[in-house]
């Protein structure tokens, strides 16, 4: 008899999960079709040629010191002029009394750069940097000019070297070396193929944190559970009932978001589909693991939402969802590293980018499995039913 | 109709036994020394106010709470290490329960039915005793309060239990789907043997539903028995339920000095008196209100109820 019951109590079990989630117009949107809409957003946002325009305050005040101890002088101030004279389309201002350059350096490869040149006192430049409105200000001192920029806002570095060889090579006529740019634009190596693993990882934790964690307090709350478990039920069925119906719809989500990346974008997968299949199953179960330990007590839903934001907001700030995690300090990388989400979106990575096999994921996908089957025992141990 | 069993305190087989519980929240004793049996077939309301301790009590039974002292049998097994089997015995209804919103009425009863290895013949069966014919394919979230308490008693009833144990079934619904709630539990009656066991601050209910009745307020059994062991225990007193026009006539010296035994749902004005002998004592009250010039609006002569009694011990009203 309980031989025979017990398959049919977890297949009833998918069932009811399935429906209860299908059945919500919401979750299809923000389960399947928002991170569509975020890949094709951000896709497109990075791999379209833009014209950059960027702006550049050029200080004004002689009387004022750019920085503690300096002095700029009036005459100095006519090198830039000078510059921007000769090679500058004057254009109209905001303010009629302010004169604006532009100069535009054309590139057919990387696409135009405009620097739009504005004078203006210290005090307002540096207000406007503030607000991120300038990228640059510039003066001179005894024949030099200056530029000053925060050294760690790699736009403004960007600009900066830009900036500067605008003006040497203006300045000093200094001969170039023959060189020429050859865009990376294969498969592989363009920053959508990057971001489509991420967001496969991302929403793969967020799908399982967010759905089974809420899902489970709520049904607390709502005392379900209690009326579920003063049946025959068996109780860790309806815990793999619930990762099961969570599995496969992350499943979907994933498909999905590969085959719109795919038409959209031609984006492949370079290496072994066991191994993604094996990536993406042990991180399910991890997720789904962590998702039952940190709901297996509370039946307050807004306790949920603090403990479910506390497991997956380092996560996504650490693990290279967007950007790649080797911007953190170097101390910080190991330990980056060993996070599920970074292992999932590695491992992602690592099969649609890098061409890994099967082997080389084996180790990623064992410590997920591991982590997953510690935290779903340990939850399970603990979960309170009423 | 089966003949209603006799409760007996020396029956050797009951279907449930509760000795000596108690059980305590932090600062609140919630049950204090409660014993009782309930014998095979027998329906007994477990009657008392809110915060009585009727919640905590039938959860010790149900299995979801454990006593901090003392012992509940349920067939003569304890829960420890016989969950499974009680389970199966066991058919309840808690006092709040949201089922999944996005089912059918059809689909969680086959749920839950699948627990218990039952299939569609006995659902459908279900729905026709629960009178939801008409909702199979709603969805829950679309059921109205009473339809969903219906539900929720159609799942209890799933497994055809020998126990069935419901925490204040009709709390919240309007008289009329607490009628049809009474209703299949009437004919649950009529046809079956199980032993019911409901929580309520509803006398009728306890009434309508109930053999016997076990009066528990703060934790403790004030009373249990049949209806009429509990009414006819005072020797057939009457209440009058009485209202006045005003209330200036008699000041409150004065009605204490005539000696009435007078609850006052509004003092001076109206209240109900318990009367011994009717016969001498209501010419006597009579008489009172002429010679205060006080002139009677209504007045109502009837047998005394479940909340007069547990208003005579505790001087509270059983729905305050």
């Amino acid at each position: 008899m309980d031989l025979h019951l017990r398959p049919n109590q977890l297949t009833l079990l998918i069932s009811a999960h399935f429906r209860e989630i299908i059945r919500q117009p919401a979750v299809i949107f923000w389960g399947i079709i928002f991170p569509i809409l975020i890949a094709l957003g951000l896709g497109i946002a990075f791999t379209r040629q833009t014209d950059i325009v960027r702006h550049v305050a050029i200080i004004d005040d002689p009387a004022t010191p750019v920085e503690n101890g300096e002095n700029t002088s009036r005459e100095s101030v006519s090198l830039i002029d000078a510059m921007l004279d000769k090679h500058g389309e004057k254009i109209a201002g905001t303010d009629s009394a302010t004169p604006r350059y532009r100069i535009t350096i054309a590139d057919d490869t990387l696409g135009k750069t405009t620097f739009i040149f504005e004078k203006s006192d210290r005090r307002q430049a540096i207000v406007r940097l503030k607000r991120g409105n300038l990228a640059v200000i510039m003066d001179e001192q005894n024949g030099t000019i200056q530029y000053h920029f925060d050294p760690a806002n790699t736009d403004a570095q960007f600009t900066y070297l830009k900036l500067s060889r605008l003006f040497n090579r203006t300045r000093e006529e200094a001969p170039e070396y023959r060189q020429t740019v050859r865009p990376l634009t294969l498969p592989g190596t363009r920053y959508i193929d990057f971001l489509v693993p991420g967001l496969m990882a991302m929403s793969i934790m967020m799908s399982c944190m967010w759905g089974l964690s809420y899902g489970m307090i709520d049904k607390r709350a709502k005392k379900l559970l209690r009326r579920m478990v003063a049946t025959p039920m068996k109780k860790s069925y309806f815990l793999i009932s619930l990762m099961t119906v969570r599995i496969a719809m992350n499943l979907i989500e994933c498909t999905l978001l590969f085959i719109v990346a795919w038409i959209v974008f031609d984006i492949t997968i370079q290496g072994s589909i066991p191994g993604l299949f094996a990536i993406f199953l042990t991180a399910n179960i991890a997720f789904c693991g962590i998702a039952i330990f940190v709901s297996c007590r509370t039946a307050n839903t807004e306790i949920g939402n603090g403990l479910v934001n506390a497991v997956v907001m380092p996560m996504m700030v650490l693990s290279g969802v967007f950007f790649s995690y080797h911007n953190f300090p170097d101390w910080t990388i190991g330990f980056i590293r060993k996070l599920p989400l970074t292992m999932l979106t590695d491992g992602l990575r690592s099969i649609f980018i890098e061409g890994a096999g099967f082997t080389e994921v084996l180790m990623p996908a064992a410590v997920l499995l591991a982590i997953g089957g510690f935290f779903f025992s340990v939850g399970l141990r603990f979960f309170k039913w009423h | 109709m089966h003949p209603a069993p006799v409760s007996r305190s020396d029956d050797p087989h009951p279907m449930i036994e509760v000795q000596n519980v108690y059980k305590s929240f932090k600062h609140v004793h919630a049950v204090r020394g409660i014993d009782f049996r309930i014998s095979k077939g027998e329906s007994v309301a477990i009657l008392g106010p809110n915060g009585a301790g009727k919640t905590t009590l039938m959860e010790m039974i149900e299995g979801i709470q454990q006593p901090d002292q003392g012992d509940i049998f349920i067939k003569g097994k304890k829960w420890k290490g016989n969950e499974k089997e009680l389970h199966r015995i066991i058919g309840l209804s808690l006092q709040e329960t949201h089922f999944i919103d996005r089912l059918t009425v059809f689909e969680t009863l086959a749920l839950f039915g699948g627990f218990y290895g039952l299939g569609r013949d006995r659902v459908t069966e279900i729905i026709r005793i629960i009178g939801l014919e008409a909702k199979i394919k709603a969805y829950v979230v679309n059921l109205s309060g009473g339809q969903r308490q219906r539900l929720a008693l159609g799942i209890a009833l799933l497994n055809n239990p020998e126990i069935l144990l419901l925490d204040e079934p009709t709390t919240g619904l309007d008289p009329n789907a607490r009628r049809e709630i009474w209703s299949i539990l009437k004919n649950l009656k009529k046809h079956s043997h199980t032993s019911l066991v409901l929580t309520t601050h509803y006398m009728e209910e306890a009434e309508q539903l109930c053999e016997r009745i076990i009066i528990v307020d703060n934790g403790r059994i004030l009373k249990q028995g049949t209806l009429e062991q509990l009414v006819e225990e005072d020797s057939g007193e009457r209440m009058i339920d009485f209202a006045l026009n005003e209330s200036t006539g008699a000041t409150p010296r004065q009605w204490a000095a005539a000696g009435f035994n007078i609850r006052w749902d509004t003092p001076g004005m109206n209240g109900a008196i318990a009367l011994n002998a009717i016969e001498t004592q209501l010419p006597e009250f009579l008489q009172f209100l002429k010679q205060n010039h006080l002139s009677l609006r209504h007045l109502e002569c009837r047998r005394k109820t479940l909340d007069d009694i547990f208003t005579s011990m505790t001087g509270r009203r059983l729905n305050e």
